[in-house]
């Protein structure tokens, strides 16, 4: 394999954290960045199931990519993909049940991410299974970054703490304040607040190391 | 060409050809000089911990928005008034109970005016664009994300520097958790809680709590045709409607209206928060239905919420509203036939 298909592969990881992440960019699946994001335990595990579904769904698709009719794709994607949150949710259940009680309904709703559905249909469609999974790395790790980040200010900020995981049943809770400095921000309404912020913020980080890439 | 010039002396531009003396920053610092009898009386009750909380706020406004300014690189607009307006009605709407150390709620103030100012006004793209009453959210804010701080209530106290005040309960509170026998049995009989409630001695937020130097504030305003009577009376008149209607348990038209006008933030809300320009409808037809918005959706909070008061997220819903009532009680064009239905078919 030559060193240019590489970096194509690098950069298509990176395309989907920077450039085309789910959440501070595309603005979608935005309900699970809002609903589960108010401890970080949750925002991390939603992100791996996430980031796992993205991957399998990317890798099946491209690999079925020439058996699949162009008017049924559709209902065939969702299929796949209906699939594979089944499996992310027997095997959430079956090794971190504490998590799946609480984000449970959130991990079924995977099936209707509107981030996973168009990468099917726009990528993995399209292209041979290497990249096809690089891609799904790259937007399952953008949206795992965008939950930790997420999750990681709101429940600092609403409880004075992390909840950090440290196995697969095990996890500790660091504890900065013991008041509540900022209920509002584990509220839903917190997690609007935050969300918006922090993709304000991205997108301006964004656009200064644009401007400095540019002037150079 | 000079020549030319002398010949044609007479200036002509477009309308309007007669300006107002008017500028937002005037308006901005009478309506303040309006709130300055309710602010006055706050300080008389609450005494120099008022007079910190609101500074506090009017000081971290006026610091938020010089700041935003600078990292956006705008020109400050500081001198318009409008950070110390809304400086000015946020600490009028926090209880003087926040200037206290152990446990530490100083900050409080702080936040609320940084959300106020930053989030909901500049962000939203600056004085005429915001959505919601920017002094309002950030009382909400604060209220949201604490609740325990923001709902001390200080006893009102005519000695002026005391600093440890005993806490009670406001007259709505007392009326959501023991009904109203028991708030006319604390203020000894109903004349007394009238009178109370009219001068401002009772527990409550800052500039919330005087009805009657409140009133002068708004017939000021009413006065100078800063404010129209439209929101107000809608507001305040669907308010006491339903206090009548609904107000008793048990029985229908038993309740009383006076006590439900002259507590919590009503006239407050009525005349200085809902009449803000940007967050109202600007059409008087449009302007009735908002304050009856706001009327009824206090009293259902009231009567039937969670919370004692609702004037705060009554006025921030209808704030919503706002713009889609101006679609709907559109001005009619002047000289303009009306279509003849149904001609197409």
């Amino acid at each position: 394999m030559s060193s240019s298909s590489n970096t194509n592969l690098k950069e298509l990881v990176l395309n989907g954290i920077v450039k085309e992440n789910t959440i501070f960019k595309l603005a979608l699946s935005l309900c699970p960045s809002i609903a589960v994001t108010n401890s970080l335990k949750n925002g991390i595990y939603m992100g791996l199931a996430v980031l796992f579904v993205q991957v399998m769904v990317n890798l099946t698709i491209s690999l079925m990519r020439n058996i699949i009719h162009p008017k049924v794709r559709l209902p065939i994607f969702m299929l796949v993909i209906s699939g594979w949150v089944t499996v992310t949710q027997l095997l959430m259940a079956a090794f971190v049940p504490d998590v799946y009680a609480k984000v449970g309904l959130y991990i079924a709703l995977i099936v209707a991410f509107a981030s996973i559905l168009a990468r099917a249909e726009m990528f993995a469609s399209k292209n041979s299974f290497l990249p096809s999974m690089a891609d799904g790395l790259g937007m399952g790790i953008g949206f795992l970054f965008a939950l930790t980040t997420i999750s990681f200010f709101r429940e600092l900020l609403g409880k004075g703490s992390l909840t950090v995981p440290t196995g697969l049943a095990t996890q500790h809770v660091f504890t900065f304040i013991n008041t509540k400095p900022l209920l509002i921000m584990v509220l839903p309404a917190g997690g609007f607040l935050a969300v918006g912020i922090l993709m304000a913020l991205f997108n301006w980080i964004n656009a200064r190391y644009a401007a400095k890439a540019a002037s150079h | 060409m000079e020549a030319t010039k002398k010949e044609h002396e007479l200036i002509v531009s477009v309308s309007p050809h007669v300006k107002s003396e008017e500028t937002t920053s005037r308006i901005m610092w009478t309506v303040s000089l309006s709130l300055l009898p309710a602010l006055l009386s706050g300080l008389y009750f609450f005494g120099l911990k008022a007079l910190f909380i609101t500074a506090l706020c009017i000081i971290s406004s006026a610091v938020s928005e010089q700041l935003f300014m600078k990292i956006v690189g705008k020109k400050s607009p500081v001198g318009d008034g409008s950070a110390f307006l809304t400086g000015l009605l946020l600490g009028m709407n926090m209880p003087a109970s926040l200037w206290s150390f152990s446990p530490f709620t100083a900050h409080v103030p702080v936040i609320a005016s940084f959300v106020a100012v930053v989030i909901t006004k500049q962000l939203f793209g600056g004085l005429g664009f915001n959505v919601f009453n920017p002094a309002l959210i950030g009382r909400a804010f604060a209220l949201i994300s604490w609740p325990k701080a923001m709902t001390i209530w200080m006893e009102p106290t005519a000695s002026f520097l005391a600093m440890d005040a005993k806490t009670t309960a406001t007259p709505l509170g007392v009326l959501k958790e023991a009904g109203m026998a028991e708030l006319i049995k604390v203020f000894g009989d109903k004349m007394n809680l009238y009178q109370h409630l009219l001068t401002g001695n009772r527990a409550g937020s800052i500039g919330e709590t005087s009805a009657i130097a409140l009133l002068i504030g708004g017939l000021f305003l009413l006065y100078k045709r800063y404010i129209t009577w439209h929101i107000p009376a809608s507001f305040l008149g669907t308010a006491a409607i339903i206090a009548w209607v609904f107000g008793a348990k048990g029985s229908f038209f038993a309740g009383d209206p006076i006590i439900h006008l002259l507590s919590g933030g009503m006239m407050l809300g009525a005349f200085f928060m809902a009449t803000d320009y940007v967050t109202s409808p600007s059409m008087r037809n449009g302007q009735i239905l908002f304050g009856a918005g706001c009327g009824a959706l206090t009293m259902l909070i009231r009567l039937k919420g969670g919370f004692p008061e609702g004037v705060m997220f009554a006025i921030l819903i209808m704030n919503c509203f706002a713009p889609l009532i101006d679609r709907g009680f559109k001005s009619k064009v002047f000289g303009a036939v009306k279509p003849k239905a149904k001609e197409a078919k």
